[in-house]
């Protein structure tokens, strides 16, 4: 269970948001809403312990991420706004070493196997630099084909990606939520993903 | 993880070798340009040889301090490094062994031939290739605390400096200092066995601060 109690965010004399309080069961998808600079990323930063928040108390199975430490990284992935796949290294090795990064090591079969899903087939020892926006950014969401983790919290996964993408992702977002798994997340796009329960959070 | 952070930095290295050229050139500019410029006078170039080649190895190892952490900075891998379920620090020492294979172990190798120019002894030669063998890593260390304190602001450059020099110091002193005691047939054990104490010190605590000042910049 994840649950946030009355988080508020203040970026110097300007409150972002406050007393916002959400609980998230397995298998429940949070959708966060709101215009342009309305502190989406700021509160997604702060779920992921990037952050603190001004405010407020953080927990994961009802202990405070900030006593848990490594052990709530071990269940969380965040993709933000930045991809994190590096220029110089190709769409392979950037998913093997993010992967790693996470505590996940996978082999290069594995890798080429979720990159093909990702419909990056034959792209795979090509540098990121020379893929479109969208291309790396499926090399980045290929992360949670191979990772494990529990609670998934990504930045505006649709940004930049087509509509066969989009559908793709959706599956995978389904997929996880139906192994018990969370989603909390951002998107100015529509999408439709069934979960056994979703909230809707709006920031003003 | 921690071989697998040095790995990935060193083929980010290979990738992008004008990285790595520009501060091995930067070292062997300065330090050929002293011989040049102040001419042919062998005492006087004998004595000041340690200083310079020092000063030139640590003036080229902070021109490299801004992308220890830059590059991971803006494409949002440093991110994913604080959310790593790896011990940070641990990350931290791996990037700053990467970037003294990198920036440091070519000074390093260099030095004796730099040397030469200076007419330095044979045995002098050898006991400045160790006082930076020793010494340079210690720079990467420090040098990592003040990248992650200015990281993401503007004018970064000079603020690490300001920041990292005064820290740089004392190994400058002790890394010139046990040249100039060989050369002057002095025991130079005490300047090496203080300069492996700093390096000890700094492999213990430097990560530490590295990973807490890091933490704070990403905030």
């Amino acid at each position: 269970m994840f649950q946030g109690t009355n988080l508020a965010c203040v970026r110097g004399d300007r409150k972002l948001f406050e007393s916002i309080s959400f609980k998230l069961e397995a298998g429940g998808l949070m959708q966060v809403n709101g215009p342009n600079g309305s502190g989406k990323t700021s509160l997604l930063r702060i779920l992921c312990g990037l952050s603190s928040p001004g405010m407020g108390i953080i927990s994961w199975n009802d202990v405070a991420i900030g006593t848990l430490g490594s052990e709530y990284f071990r269940e969380l992935t965040y993709i933000g706004h930045l991809s994190g796949t590096k220029d110089d290294l190709t769409a392979l090795e950037n998913l093997r070493i993010s992967s790693a990064l996470a505590g996940q090591k996978i082999s290069d079969k594995q890798a080429q196997d979720a990159l093909t899903y990702m419909g990056l087939r034959g792209r795979e020892s090509l540098p990121a630099k020379v893929l479109s926006q969208g291309q790396r950014r499926r090399v980045a969401l290929a992360r949670l084909l191979v990772c494990k983790t529990k609670l998934w919290i990504l930045d505006e996964p649709l940004a930049a990606l087509d509509v066969s993408a989009v559908k793709l992702m959706q599956a995978l977002l389904e997929q996880h939520l139906k192994q018990e798994g969370m989603v909390i997340m951002t998107t100015h796009q529509d999408i439709d993903v069934t979960a056994a329960s979703t909230i809707q959070l709006q920031l003003a | 993880m921690f071989f697998w952070i040095v790995q990935r930095d060193l083929l980010l290295a290979v990738r992008r070798r004008s990285d790595v050229l520009t501060t091995l050139f930067f070292f062997i500019i300065v330090v050929s340009l002293f011989p040049l410029s102040v001419g042919p006078e062998m005492n006087m170039l004998r004595t000041m040889a340690p200083g310079v080649v020092w000063v030139a190895a640590l003036l080229a190892s902070m021109l490299s301090l801004g992308r220890l952490f830059a590059s991971d900075y803006l494409d949002g891998t440093l991110e994913q490094m604080l959310l790593s379920p790896h011990s940070l620090p641990f990350l931290v020492l791996g990037k700053a062994l990467a970037h003294w294979l990198v920036s440091g172990v070519p000074l390093v190798m260099m030095a004796p031939v730099l040397g030469i120019q200076y007419d330095l002894p044979l045995d002098a030669l050898f006991v400045l290739t160790l006082s930076l063998m020793l010494g340079t890593p210690v720079l990467s260390l420090i040098g990592a605390i003040g990248a992650g304190l200015t990281l993401g602001l503007r004018g970064s450059g000079v603020l690490v400096s300001l920041l990292v020099l005064p820290l740089y110091i004392p190994v400058l002193i002790f890394g010139a200092g046990a040249v100039e005691a060989n050369m002057a047939g002095v025991e130079f054990d005490a300047h090496l066995s203080l300069l492996g104490a700093f390096l000890l010190v700094s492999i213990v605590f430097a990560p530490w601060a590295a990973a807490a000042s890091l933490r704070v910049s990403m905030e």
